[in-house]
């Protein structure tokens, strides 16, 4: 078998048994909880026979192994049962929700590597000068707030201060286009509207940014980090010597070596933002996944927490494959090794 | 120890680190005396002087029911650190051993445990947090829990990834030749040569810790009012921007400082002892 497939089959192997493992563990934190889960759903005022209809219904009263049973059953199916906050299944709500979260997700994970790689690479070509102080400082104040944080302080300054860009929301109403992907910069073109092509990016702008603020800080770091240790390479000396050019030294030998673990930071960015995007929905009113996890956590929606966070999981998990395999294909090292480390 | 303290106050930006921790912590600890009301870290109302903007009185203004908003960082601070200072005496100890453990031992036990580790890795922090805090009242000890449980598998990464390296060295070899028992190996031996990375480790975390349990209150999944907590005074003022931006601007400020000083201090501590990850 070629190393890249079994690299592949490696990896999709460790990635299920990585996501059994998560959604026994969602399980567990949501059913073993103190209290009876139909009683805290439905309020202390309902009856006793509605709990009970509602615990034959969540087949609450199998014992918690025959329950995960049929949990997994359902899921081989792709029903992750009916939500208790929308009365609709799960996987409804989370194909209705999931789209603007992914579109926030995205284009904030593409400024995090289009802004943080060339700071991190600005900073450790003119090291220790005071350009590679300011990118710390600057790196260092973006992974220093939480999300939220920065969220507040951008749409104080560039929508109330200075109303460049619109408070809040997804799109203004009188652009709104019809629903194909859920995605609204590529609905927005299918419909042939650039008009609302451009509003839907001003609207993406701020809070894409406040999620990608502290990803840009670590990203430059890391990649600082990493092309300082290529400087310190002999074959940097040897094209030293031979009088290339210091910019060409730095696009060609030092600053592609580092892109490779730059890449596996990239991957661990991915789930904080997946985490933090819930905290910069919820300063824009961004109709995404967020408002609706928070919301099934706060109802105690058992079926919906377990189908959210498993969600999420997955496409942390895809994403992380992804780059292995990417890395991979890049580096010799590991493309011809049998098993990654 | 004395050494690094000189290293870290001669760079003027670890120094200004070191400066921000040292006002965080002995603010938090002497609470009591330094802030103008004390009393208003509870459950106290004004209405007298509701929602004043920053004044002589009250230098960083007053919130929707005229508490004092710099008492009430204050004391948030002191809550903020000591839920740091519980959820990494907890979770690096676990973190430690399983790493150790899984490092040293290898084979089967290796690959439960990393595992393990790698499921609750693949659950973004703050859902996993939020989907504990969910199912639990939000109290503070809860809160303290929940963060617990998503800290650990760090500790137990960066751990196993220093044993891993350890394990071959020759000073480990000796002791086992010499008939050193396992335990003995793991804790006396190769724990004490991973203990800068662990130290550095936690000097950043201790900020993190601040920034994802503000993360959680501000979704309303943390302590609960009247406890001042920095997350949740963001959250209650942002419905009154931009008109009441001081309910805002200085609890995120607040954060952003404290949690700055200590990356900054981790950042050098990094540096110096040479501690990579």
């Amino acid at each position: 078998m070629p190393p890249l497939l079994r690299l592949i089959l490696w990896r999709l192997g460790t990635s299920l048994i990585v996501l059994i493992g998560v959604s026994m563990l969602i399980f567990a934190i949501a059913r073993v909880i103190p209290g009876d889960p139909a009683r805290i759903a439905l309020g202390a005022n309902a009856t006793a026979e509605q709990v009970e209809a509602l615990r034959a219904r969540l087949n609450l009263d199998e014992p918690i192994v025959v329950q995960y049973g049929i949990f997994l059953r359902d899921l081989a199916r792709g029903d992750l049962g009916v939500s208790l906050y929308t009365n609709r299944p799960v996987t409804a709500d989370i194909a209705q929700f999931l789209p603007a979260t992914m579109e926030l997700i995205v284009v904030a994970g593409l400024m995090m590597v289009l802004i943080g790689l060339p700071l991190g690479a600005l900073a450790a070509r003119y090291r220790n000068s005071w350009v590679d102080s300011t990118i710390r400082v600057i790196s260092l104040l973006g992974v220093s707030a939480p999300s939220f944080v920065w969220a507040v302080i951008l749409m104080l300054l560039f929508a109330y201060f200075l109303p460049i860009f619109p408070i809040a929301g997804r799109i203004s109403e009188a652009m709104a286009v019809p629903r194909v992907t859920g995605f609204m910069l590529i609905d927005t073109l299918l419909a042939g509207r650039f008009d609302a092509f451009r509003n839907a990016a001003a609207h993406l702008a701020l809070p894409a940014f406040a999620l990608a603020l502290s990803g840009i800080g670590q990203a430059a770091r890391l990649t600082r980090a990493n092309m300082i240790e290529t400087y310190d390479k002999p074959y940097i000396e040897m094209a030293q010597s031979y009088g290339f050019s210091e910019r060409k030294i730095a696009r060609s030998y030092a600053f592609r070596p580092s892109l490779i673990p730059s890449l596996t930071i990239i991957g661990l960015d991915f789930a904080a933002m997946l985490g933090n995007a819930f905290l910069v929905e919820a300063v824009f009113a961004w109709p995404g996944l967020s408002r609706y996890g928070v919301e099934v956590i706060l109802r105690k929606d058992l079926n919906g927490i377990v189908g959210t966070v498993l969600v999420i999981s997955a496409l942390f998990l895809i994403v992380n494959m992804i780059i292995d395999i990417l890395l991979a294909y890049i580096n010799p090292r590991i493309r011809h090794s049998t098993r990654p480390s | 120890m004395k050494r690094t303290l000189v290293i870290l106050l001669r760079n003027p930006l670890s120094a200004f680190g070191v400066l921000l921790v040292a006002t965080v912590v002995l603010s938090a600890l002497l609470a009591d005396v330094i802030v103008p009301f004390p009393e208003h870290r509870g459950a106290v109302v004004d209405f007298a002087n509701f929602n004043q903007p920053p004044s002589a009185q009250h230098p960083m203004g007053t919130d929707l029911v005229g508490r004092d908003l710099f008492s009430r960082i204050v004391y948030a601070y002191r809550i903020s650190l000591l839920l740091g200072v519980v959820v990494l005496a907890i979770a690096v100890p676990i973190g430690v051993t399983v790493g150790l453990v899984a490092g040293y031992l290898g084979g089967r036990v290796e690959y439960v445990l990393m595992r393990l580790t790698d499921v609750f890795l693949s659950i973004p922090p703050l859902v996993l947090a939020m989907s504990i805090m969910g199912v639990l009242e939000p109290t503070l000890i809860n809160g303290m829990l929940a963060v617990t449980a998503m800290w650990w598998p760090w500790y137990a990464r960066l751990v196993y990834n220093l044993t891993r390296a350890e394990r071959e060295e020759g000073y480990v070899l000796a002791a086992e030749v010499l008939g050193a028992g396992r335990v003995w190996v793991m804790f006396r031996e190769i724990l004490p040569n991973c203990v800068p990375s662990i130290v550095t480790k936690m000097t950043l975390d201790l900020g993190f810790v601040i920034l994802i349990a503000s993360s959680l209150s501000f979704l309303g999944l943390g302590v609960q009012p009247p406890t001042p907590d920095l997350g949740s005074m963001v959250a209650d003022g942002a419905t009154y921007l931009p008109d009441s931006w001081w309910l805002t601007v200085f609890p995120g400020l607040a954060i952003l400082l404290a949690v700055f000083g200590f990356n900054l201090v981790g950042d050098a501590l990094r540096e110096i002892l040479g501690a990579d990850q």
